[in-house]
Order: C-alpha cells, then sequence, then structure tokens
C-alpha cells in the first residue's frame, strides 16, 4: 500500500503542493478503517478531521422525517471534509460508510493552526480544496437542473 | 417515407411513464434493419408520428424494439398500443455509432436517462462482438432508481465479467444503495486508456456538454467522442427543417455524430 505522503503526492486536488509541504501533511495523518455505516463525520459536529478515500464507498447524507437521505456519494481518492477550512468549523452532513472503507484521517485542527503559521501551505490547502468545492458545486448545480425530468432542458 | 403497418408483439413498462414495444413485420413483409444509432418514425394510426431511439434492432430471433416515453398525445398513444394492434414504421433513418472505429480499443458509453435506449443496440453489438474490443465501460446516470430504464439487462451486464456497468441516480430514496451524483463523476471514475478511447453518449444536451468535457480532460480526443444528437424531427428526409442545427440536418447527418463536429454549433446560444 502506498505511503501516506505518496497518495497525497498521487492525488490530483494536491498536485500544486511541494513534497516538503506534502511531507507536512502526511505526518498528520493516520490509516483509519470504518465498517458498514461507520461514522467519519457526524453532522454538526467540531470539524477537526478530513479524510482520503485510498479505497471505499462513502455516503454523504442529512436527516429528513423519512430518514437519512443520501445526497452524494464519494469514492477512491476522494476528499471527505472542508468545514475544518470555514468557521465555525462544525460539519455539515454525516458521511458514513458503506461496506468497509479505508480512508487516511488528517489531523484538521492541527492543520489549521499550521495554515495560520505559514501562509504559503494555507494559501495552497485553501486553492486545493476550492478545486473540489467547485466541482462538486458544478456537480449540484447538474442535479438541481434535474436534466432528466420531463420538462424539456435537453 | 410512407409508414408500414407493424404488430405489436410485447410491451414492457420500463419506467412509469416509458414503454418498450417489440414490434413484428406483417406477413410476407420483413423488418426493416437498423443499424445501432439509427431512429424510425413511429406511427400511432389516426394521432401522428414521432421519431423513435430503435432499442433493440431485430435478428433472426428477435423483434424490433423501441423504447418510448409518452411525454404528449402521439407518444402517449404509441404507449398504450396493446400487444395484437397495428402501429406504423418508417426507417431506418440517420447516421450510426462508429463501432467498426471503435474496435481494438476501449469503448466507453456514457448515457444519460432515456438516452440509453438509442446506446442499448451499441452495447448489443459490443457484447456479440466482445473479443474485437478491449475495456468496454458503460457509465449510465438517471433522475433516480424509479427512472432507470433496462434494469433487469443492467443487472445481468455487471454480472459480466468482461463488461464494466456503473450506474448513478441524482437523488436517491432510501431503497438506493448505489452511488448519488452526476453521471459525469462516473467518467471521472472509469479506468479506460483515453488515447486509445472511443466515447459514445446520448442523453439530456446539458449533461452531454458536461460529459464530453470530462472526456476531453481525461484526455479523450475531440474526434474520438460522438454524441446522438437528440433533436426535435418531423420528416426523416431533411426537408422540413425541424431539427436543423446549424448547416446540418440531424435526421440526415445524425443523430450521431461527432464531437469535433459539432462543437462550433453546440456553443451557438438558443441553436
Amino acid at each position: 500500500m502506498p505511503s501516506i505522503e505518496e497518495t497525497l503526492a498521487a492525488t490530483r486536488m494536491f498536485r500544486n503542493l511541494t513534497p516538503a509541504q506534502l511531507s507536512e501533511i502526511a505526518a498528520l495523518g493516520e490509516e483509519a478503517e470504518f465498517g458498514d455505516r461507520g461514522a467519519l463525520m457526524v453532522e454538526g459536529e467540531p470539524a477537526n478531521s478530513f479524510f482520503l478515500i485510498r479505497d471505499g464507498f462513502v455516503a454523504l447524507q442529512t436527516e429528513a422525517p423519512s430518514g437519512a437521505v443520501t445526497i452524494e456519494t464519494l469514492h477512491d481518492g476522494d476528499p471527505v471534509g472542508w468545514s475544518w477550512l470555514f468557521e465555525p468549523y462544525l460539519t455539515h452532513f454525516d458521511a458514513r460508510s458503506r461496506g468497509v472503507t479505508r480512508a487516511v484521517r488528517f489531523d484538521a485542527a492541527t492543520l489549521r493552526e499550521r495554515c495560520t503559521q505559514e501562509p504559503a501551505l494555507g494559501y495552497e490547502l485553501m486553492r486545493s480544496f476550492a478545486s473540489v468545492i467547485v466541482e462538486r458545486r458544478n456537480a449540484t448545480r447538474l442535479q438541481l437542473l434535474d436534466v432528466y425530468g420531463h420538462a424539456t432542458v435537453s | 417515407m410512407t409508414p408500414r403497418a407493424h404488430r405489436v408483439v410485447s410491451r414492457r413498462r420500463e419506467t412509469a411513464d416509458t414503454w418498450t414495444l417489440a414490434l413484428e413485420a406483417l406477413p410476407g413483409q420483413k423488418l426493416p434493419l437498423f443499424a445501432p444509432g439509427q431512429f424510425g418514425m413511429l406511427y400511432a394510426f389516426g394521432v401522428g408520428e414521432v421519431p423513435i431511439s430503435v432499442s433493440g434492432a431485430s435478428t433472426a430471433l428477435d423483434p424490433l424494439r423501441c423504447t418510448v416515453r409518452a411525454v404528449g398525445s402521439v407518444s402517449s398513444s404509441l404507449c398504450a398500443t396493446a400487444p395484437g394492434e397495428l402501429v406504423g414504421l418508417r426507417g431506418p433513418y440517420g447516421s450510426r455509432w462508429p463501432l467498426a472505429d471503435a474496435v481494438a480499443g476501449d469503448v466507453v458509453i456514457v448515457a444519460g436517462g432515456l438516452g440509453l435506449a438509442p446506446l442499448r443496440p451499441a452495447i448489443h453489438h459490443l457484447l456479440a462482438h466482445r473479443n474485437e474490443y478491449e475495456r468496454v465501460i458503460v457509465c449510465y446516470g438517471g433522475r433516480s432508481s424509479a427512472e432507470l430504464l433496462f434494469v433487469p439487462e443492467l443487472e445481468e451486464w455487471r454480472g459480466r465479467f468482461d463488461l464494466d456497468v456503473d450506474v448513478i441516480v441524482d437523488s436517491a430514496g432510501s431503497d438506493w444503495h448505489g452511488k448519488v451524483g452526476v453521471v459525469t463523476k462516473l467518467v471521472e471514475l472509469a479506468a479506460f486508456d483515453p488515447e486509445n478511447t472511443i466515447a459514445l453518449m446520448c442523453g439530456p444536451e446539458v449533461m452531454l456538454r458536461f460529459a464530453s468535457l470530462t472526456l476531453l480532460g481525461r484526455g479523450v480526443a475531440k474526434d474520438r467522442l460522438y454524441i446522438s444528437m437528440e433533436r426535435n424531427m418531423h420528416c426523416a428526409v431533411a426537408q422540413c427543417g425541424h431539427c436543423q442545427f446549424g448547416p446540418m440536418f440531424i435526421c440526415r447527418e445524425g443523430p450521431v455524430q461527432r464531437y469535433d463536429v459539432i462543437e462550433p454549433w453546440l456553443k451557438v446560444k438558443e441553436l
């Protein structure tokens, strides 16, 4: 299995980080494994971690009167969690494993402190996560368009 | 140009408003041969005529299959046609999926909603000639699990070792335990050789634009992307102009179009 640093280096969203920055982030990571329905994050809790999925399937969910609603699923190579970057640093959704998921958990609270002390690192991390946020926002907009609906969007 | 009567052999419900009709020729006549990607004009007697995706080409053993969504008076009438009753059919019309050009390479199929229907004959062809192709990948997106087409066949395809099938829905109910999101996500996840891939796509045009960008971003060349343009067609013989798209008639130069040929026109608003 690739090391945490190798995994970060191979992840597209981190392609602009220097080897030293990747090493610094990797040092704050640890391997994690979740069983079926295991919680990587719970809605409303302090966002002290973010994850990089190595192998598995994670459902982003929110509770509705009818039960848990899955908004999006995340897969190998996807990051999970960006609330650690933005006040009030609380998670917005549940992130639960479907089946077994292996991921790397990063100490986001410590990394956030480092970003304050090292603006260059902070800038690159913000840029990396911004690219993911933009991609997911565009996907969400596509979902909102309801392109498969009977209204003639096509 | 004249519709010829065909008998409905069976009618299968795919979703709440979508049906697949199986057609046979009347005694003494032959079923027309449709290449994968071509369309026909299906006629509900006394009501009207609409362009319809051929979702299963006829063979010696199987009837011709057409998948119809009930969105207006003609299509609703067609969907209500009972086995034994007659419909009119003329065709085949239009261009075909470039399956010969895809030999010896990977084939990525991206389908959205009803767009799986005109791609289904292409998938059948690929499976019937499986040894001629490298990886074959199907990425299928739908609104919800209740609106996916050909579910029993999708499940059968997923059980094969020589075909990668992935399905994703925009919104999930409690009964769905698969992927949730947009079909472009499946294209990002798919394992194929971009330099040796032909992509075949059909679905809502918004979806096609985003899927094309994703494939291009992965390194597939513009002249190896093919889109089926599902526009409003009436005469099917390039006379009425309803399907005109820039300098092209979709019924004649399409519906299957190569991306680099139509790209400039896709950017023209309200075309």
